[in-house]
């Protein structure tokens, strides 16, 4: 539901601003340019998540990623203790984890939805602890070599363009250990249906 | 270096799945047409996060927010202009990527602020467009405190972003 509250406020707070501003004209072009974007840019992804999604086939039939997984596992029983038993939802874990550390958040995804399809399994529609922990982890970046970044900085013409690598990594685990302490301590009190 | 990182790890994949006898060829089209629906199933979800940040920004909502939160922000040592950096980066990953760029290509890669604008985009992660997709795919309903763990995660990032370049870059 929390997805729905966000999608009405941020389309009445427009309306509201279009109203007072004066910038209704813009809001509407906006309103269909967006929907427009979102096509496109999924047009514009699509490749790299086919390649992607085929480069991580082929790591699940060798058994590539079996292995992978084995390097996390210990750390990830912690994190997912009711995911520990299944070994391919831990499998599709410890891949998608991989993948957002090396900053392929496009190989990422699809990995994450599989994990988080088999964790909902059963949950009629309620997210179980383990799960709340996976995505918290996912929206958090532990990306290792912020690829992308780098790109822009070269560009803008930064002396070095990965002189940022230590600060980003300070701020990646700040931000990611916040986020499972507050997971951790919000499951102490959250009711189980809401 | 990092240029090196994406063909090795392709190369390295491909020659140990062929050492394992592993049909390669079709086993990366397999897990491409997987790709395919995978790829669709996300349009929905973006279709609705990026009308609203468009509608916001359009509105100017998104600076009168800005105005609201600056000086909150500059108490704790964060610059007013990465705040829509902050408010756009949760929601879309290519828009916070546009403004980072902008304040990078304004302010100076190597000046403070752009330096902030990059390790923010570094360490952060497009938080609501995730949780649309991840829960969307696996149907959840009931978000329980995900979202409040989320941003709280995304805080203290924003906020170790810029503490990080005045500890390393003074």
């Amino acid at each position: 539901m929390a997805m729905a509250w966000i999608f009405t406020a941020m389309i009445v707070i427009s309306v509201l601003f279009g109203i007072c501003n004066g910038t209704m004209d813009a809001v509407s072009a906006a309103a269909l340019s967006g929907a427009n974007d979102a096509v496109t840019l999924c047009i514009s992804l699509l490749g790299v998540i086919c390649l992607w999604s085929g480069v991580l086939e082929v790591m699940n039939q060798s058994g590539l990623s079996e292995k992978l997984a084995a390097l996390f596992r210990p750390f990830l029983r912690k994190i997912f203790p009711d995911a520990a038993n299944d070994p391919v939802t831990l499998s599709a874990i410890s891949a998608n984890i991989s993948a957002n550390l090396l900053g392929i958040g496009n190989a990422a995804t699809p990995l994450g939805i599989q994990a988080s399809k088999r964790m909902a399994r059963g949950c009629n529609g309620t997210a179980s602890d383990s799960l709340c922990r996976f995505i918290v982890l996912n929206t958090a970046s532990i990306q290792l070599i912020p690829a992308t970044v780098a790109g822009v900085r070269a560009a803008c013409g930064a002396a070095e363009p990965f002189d940022i690598l230590p600060a980003v990594w300070f701020s990646s685990v700040l931000s990611v250990a916040a986020g499972l302490l507050a997971a951790r301590i919000f499951q102490l009190f959250w009711r189980k249906d809401r | 270096m990092t240029s090196y990182i994406i063909p090795c790890l392709l190369a390295f994949v491909v020659l140990f799945a062929l050492g394992r006898k592993t049909d390669v060829y079709n086993a990366l089209v397999q897990g491409a047409e997987n790709g395919l629906n995978i790829t669709f199933h996300i349009v929905p979800a973006l279709i609705a996060l990026l009308t609203g940040v468009s509608m916001l920004r359009a509105s100017g909502a998104l600076d009168w927010f800005t105005a609201l939160l600056s000086p909150a922000m500059e108490t704790i040592g964060i610059p007013s202009e990465v705040i829509s950096l902050m408010l756009i980066r949760p929601l879309s990953g290519s828009g916070g990527l546009a403004i980072g760029a902008e304040l990078m290509a304004e302010h100076g890669a190597d000046s403070t602020i752009g330096r902030i604008a990059a390790v923010m985009l570094g360490s952060s992660e497009t938080t609501f467009y995730t949780v649309a997709v991840y829960y969307g795919a696996a149907g959840i309903i009931r978000t329980r405190y995900t979202i409040p763990a989320a941003i709280i995660a995304d805080i203290a990032g924003f906020f170790c972003s810029a503490l990080a370049v005045y500890l390393f870059f003074g």
